[in-house]
């Protein structure tokens, strides 16, 4: 039978167990993953199975890495995923929290485009660091994502977002995430994309203010190509202003339905 | 009518502008879907309604 040690298509005896396995391939490893679970206690392997065998505190080498970056994924995932491109309007809180997402997943093409440089106040939300402020976002983003995941491509573009630019910045992605912070430059994207880029999928947000119940954060399906996530209530406003905790789970409902659209769940998606 | 799901009374609503005004929504924060078409802002005013229309309205709230 054939079954995939590390990336590598092995074939091996139909009695094969994962730990004769790991004698025979990784013999000094500490976790062994089969078919994205970790197994402490041996077992009978069959036909087309995937394991990954890892040694804890090694960095492995560029050719492994990447198989290893994606052991813990659900079977088919990571194969499908890396087809995907994907266009994130604004890298602020939302932004920056669904980029990282993404590369952890391994979308195969990130195109990002911010204007803005980092602040202080990102910081309270945003997934910059210290020594970030005073770079452009994008530039500060793409040095994160690909410690992250050095597999993936980023497009990154330094520019303010306009109805008349849309077109170009994002024309070869599959999907755009609407990330910006002000509720116009959210309707005028959204209003855009709807009736002028319609064989992108949207993925817009509204209402991830203050500090209310998470369960409030839902993601609404409006047509077959448009999704918004949020609370579609809370505004950031005097006296309300923007956390991390609720600012990350709005982002991650958009990061995942993104995944979703990509995988197929949410209907045919054509990604080449 | 049927908005967000809802059923509302035509009344003397006119187009969508008058209708936005009614439901207290800025025009410039909001993504409207007539009867499954996304309708842009500069076509609100001239937009008029019938009894039979479904509506979908998203208004954005500020915060990202």
């Amino acid at each position: 039978m054939n079954i995939k040690v590390n990336e590598n298509w092995e074939c091996v005896d139909k009695e094969s167990t994962l730990f004769y396995i790991k004698e025979k391939y990784h013999k000094d490893s500490d976790v062994c993953i089969l078919n994205g679970y970790p197994i402490n206690d041996d077992k009978k392997l069959k036909d087309k199975d995937e394991v990954v065998f890892i040694k804890k505190g090694q960095i492995p080498t560029m050719d492994e890495l990447e198989s290893l970056l994606v052991a813990r994924h659900t079977p088919g995932v990571h194969s499908k995923v890396k087809k995907a491109v994907i266009g994130i309007a604004g890298l602020g809180g939302l932004g920056s929290n669904i980029a990282i997402s993404l590369a952890r997943v391994g979308v195969g093409k990130l195109v990002i485009v911010d204007f803005d440089v980092v602040e202080p106040s990102n910081l309270n939300r945003q997934q910059y660091f210290i020594k970030d402020i005073g770079k452009y976002k994008v530039h500060a983003l793409k040095e994160i994502l690909l410690n992250i995941n050095p597999f993936i491509e980023i497009e990154e573009k330094v520019e303010l977002i306009r109805e008349d630019n849309i077109q170009s910045l994002f024309k070869d992605v599959d999907i755009i995430i609407e990330a910006f912070d002000n509720p116009i430059s959210k309707a005028s994207l959204s209003t855009k994309v709807l009736t002028s880029m319609r064989e992108k999928y949207l993925i817009a947000s509204s209402g991830m203010a203050g500090y209310y119940d998470s369960n409030l954060i839902k993601t609404r399906k409006i047509n077959s190509k448009f999704y918004i996530c949020g609370d579609e209530e809370n505004e950031a406003k005097e006296g309300q202003g923007l956390m991390a905790t609720r600012v990350s789970i709005c982002a991650n409902h958009m990061a995942n339905i993104a995944i979703r659209i990509i995988l197929g769940e949410e209907g045919e998606i054509d990604n080449g | 009518m049927i908005v967000n799901g809802k059923e509302m009374e035509k009344d003397n609503l006119t187009n969508l502008s008058s209708l936005l005004e009614k439901l207290n929504i800025k025009e410039d924060r909001v993504v409207v879907e007539l009867n499954k078409n996304i309708i842009d802002k500069s076509q609100f005013s001239t937009t008029n309604l019938e009894h039979s229309d479904i509506l979908e309205i998203i208004a954005f709230v500020g915060g990202g």
